[in-house]
């Protein structure tokens, strides 16, 4: 009878360990969970912003300004357009 | 227990000390009794809020609105966070180092920055909103006191004024004001979740008190439009508008096989990023919102009517004397022609020539045509503030109405329902319902307005306008087949026609054995001598089609013409 308490007892400390362990785990758990989405947030952020500057840079109104100012391109005048059609080459 | 019998424990003790020192215990029982009541008992929300305020917090998990872009994922508008940088007047305390410190990072003098921060003596201001991301970084490494960077959502516009009437704008609270931000406020907008979390001493989350209600993010938009096109649209008709010292204008581009709308443009317009100095007139898409009277962009519909029912054919030659009367209006042409073809009528827009086919149609059977190609009803773009135009009843017509409305007086219509109108001459008869959202095609059911062969008939009489002899000959796109038709109404001003103010619109469609676009242009007032729909409209028709065509790789449907295109005119223009 006596040997039965004291088995019960080690099993009864063991399942108590276990479960301080299981809590810890879940709490460290937890919070790296916490510091994955405020980085997911942050990155999610940026993502926003550098697509917001990408818009900026490719604004038609910015790029054909550029082109016409700093590259010197013009458009060319329709009497030098040619059109060629396209034939089923090799 | 006797006590009192055991010599040892007799006490001589009088009985009044006895009483004192019980009486005091009592008391002081009844006091801590008392305490600890009060504290559990009474006060327990109060102190139990407080405890839980140390290590329990309710969070707000903020939603952004959802992003608007074109098409092709070119970004409209977007909502993104910024710092932005607050004082608070009472806890402000800068040495004059921190104060030359900050001038710097924020790019002003100190002087100036002192007159922004002796702005209020009381409560808080905000000093910059918003700051750059490196200046946020540099101001919080500075640990200012009473200055604190705050997190807010700001809505930003890269597109600026270009599509600024389409796309609209928020006001203060993220609320959409006007255009599609307003038309589909309840899509975009995100609704804020929350979740009760327990803290620990570092501030570590440490796990959640309730379930959480989860952030519902708004939803993103793709617009029908093609930020490329709209672009062209909005600079050939800013170009125009200067050009010919007009007051406003508007340009339409629609998709013919889809109704699409690719671009919209108006003039004047305003920049939707800076926020200041909003006029109402500035902000309305005139496209949609503004009604004019037609003129005579309306004639293929009254030639689609007379072919229909068969009165008439392309070919039918009708007198068109300078005498012309319906009751006592003398019906007025811009040059004298004995006769002409219902084509020749529609090639140089004669006003007798489409009064008198129209007097050939009961009020009932014009009404008819009008409403079915969508004149007088809202078009159904979803866009708000749309407006139906004017189609009054026929039984209300009297002969001399009739005719005038033939040549497009005395109805009125907006620039996006006459584009969408005319696709039924593009789409062989097929009207297709308008949309500003992008769409797959296998979801669109068009309306039939017209029969395959009368649009088509149409469409090649249009196709005349352009060509020598009409009225649009300003409006070739070359290497492709263009159909139009040019209108130059007389604007009413104070319920009469003013004699020199006008209206020039035109629309067109290409390329014309298969159209694919539709361009609406008009022009309000222009008044440097030039007002022909055909010269003031035509032109910016020509560019932006040219263009647009170009950029959507359509391959050309006319025979190819001459080109002046030699060696030595591509090095000398390339060396130049």
């Amino acid at each position: 009878m006596s040997r039965l308490n004291v088995v019960l007892a080690l099993v009864l400390v063991a399942c108590a360990l276990a479960v301080i362990q299981a809590q810890h785990r879940a709490r460290t758990y937890f919070v790296e969970l916490e510091r994955l989405k405020k980085e997911a947030r942050v990155l999610d952020e940026q993502w926003g912003q550098l697509q917001l500057e990408q818009g900026t840079w490719a604004n038609p109104a910015r790029v054909d300004t550029l082109a016409r100012t700093r590259l010197g391109l013009v458009a060319p005048p329709h009497d030098r357009v040619r059109i060629e059609t396209l034939t089923n080459a090799p | 227990m006797n006590y009192h019998s055991r010599k040892l424990l007799k006490l001589n003790l009088a009985p009044w000390r006895m009483a004192a020192v019980g009486g005091l215990l009592l008391a002081g029982l009844t006091v801590v009794a008392g305490r600890a009541f009060y504290l559990q008992g009474l006060n327990t929300d109060y102190l139990q809020g407080k405890g839980d305020a140390v290590s329990n917090r309710n969070l707000t998990l903020p939603a952004h609105r959802g992003q608007v872009t074109d098409r092709y994922g070119q970004l409209l508008a977007i909502s993104t966070p910024v710092e932005s940088l607050w004082a608070r007047a009472t806890e402000l305390n800068l040495s004059s180092d921190q104060r030359v410190h900050l001038a710097r990072v924020l790019d002003i003098s100190p002087s100036e920055l002192a007159k922004i921060l002796a702005h209020k003596t009381r409560g808080e201001f905000s000093v910059r909103r918003p700051v750059t991301p490196e200046q946020a970084v540099k101001i919080a490494a500075m640990g200012l006191p009473g200055l604190t960077l705050r997190r807010e959502y700001r809505r930003y516009y890269p597109a600026g004024a270009v599509t600024a009437q389409v796309v609209g704008f928020t006001n203060v609270d993220d609320k959409g004001q006007e255009g599609v931000e307003r038309a589909y406020q309840d899509w975009l907008a995100g609704r804020a979740g929350e979740r009760q979390i327990l803290r620990d001493r570092h501030g570590n989350t440490i796990r959640d008190l309730a379930p959480i209600k989860t952030a519902q993010m708004g939803g993103n938009l793709t617009l029908s439009l093609d930020l490329k096109i709209q672009y062209l649209a909005h600079r050939e008709l800013a170009a125009a508008i200067e050009k010919h010292k007009a007051k406003g204008g508007s340009i339409v581009v629609l998709d013919a096989k889809t109704g699409e709308i690719l671009a919209l443009a108006n003039q004047p317009v305003f920049n939707p990023n800076n926020r200041q100095n909003y006029k109402p007139d500035l902000m309305r898409n005139r496209a949609v919102i503004d009604t004019f009277e037609p003129g005579s962009t309306v004639k293929p519909f009254v030639a689609a009517a007379v072919l229909e029912r068969g009165l008439f054919r392309p070919d039918s030659v009708i007198e068109t004397p300078d005498n012309f009367r319906v009751g006592n209006k003398l019906v007025h042409d811009e040059h004298h022609h004995d006769h002409l073809t219902v084509t020749q009528i529609i090639q140089i827009s004669s006003n007798i020539g489409a009064a008198k086919m129209a007097m050939t149609l009961t009020p009932q059977q014009h009404w008819e045509v009008l409403h079915r190609a969508g004149f007088g009803q809202l078009p159904g773009s979803g866009f708000p503030g749309e407006t139906a135009g004017r189609l009054r009843d026929p039984a209300t017509w009297k002969p001399v109405e009739q005719a005038t409305m033939a040549y497009g007086y005395g109805l009125s219509v907006s620039l996006l329902q006459l584009t969408r109108a005319y696709m039924a001459f593009a789409n062989d008869g097929e009207v297709m319902p308008l949309s500003f959202l992008k769409r797959e095609p296998q979801e669109i059911v068009g309306e039939r307005v017209f029969s395959p062969t009368v649009a088509r008939e149409v469409r090649a009489m249009m196709e005349t306008v352009t060509q020598e002899g009409g009225t649009g000959t300003l409006t070739r796109v070359p290497g492709y087949r263009v159909a139009g038709k040019t209108g130059t109404a007389h604007k009413l001003v104070n319920g009469h026609y003013a004699p020199d103010r006008y209206l020039a619109s035109f629309v067109g469609m290409a390329p014309a054995s298969n159209p694919r676009l539709i361009i609406g242009v008009t022009i309000d007032e222009p008044s440097d001598g030039v007002y022909y729909g055909g010269s003031v409209a035509g032109p910016v028709f020509a560019q932006v089609m040219a263009a647009s065509l170009r950029l959507l790789g359509l391959p050309p449907d006319a025979p190819e013409t001459e080109t002046k295109m030699t060696e030595n005119a591509v090095s000398a223009k390339g060396g130049a």
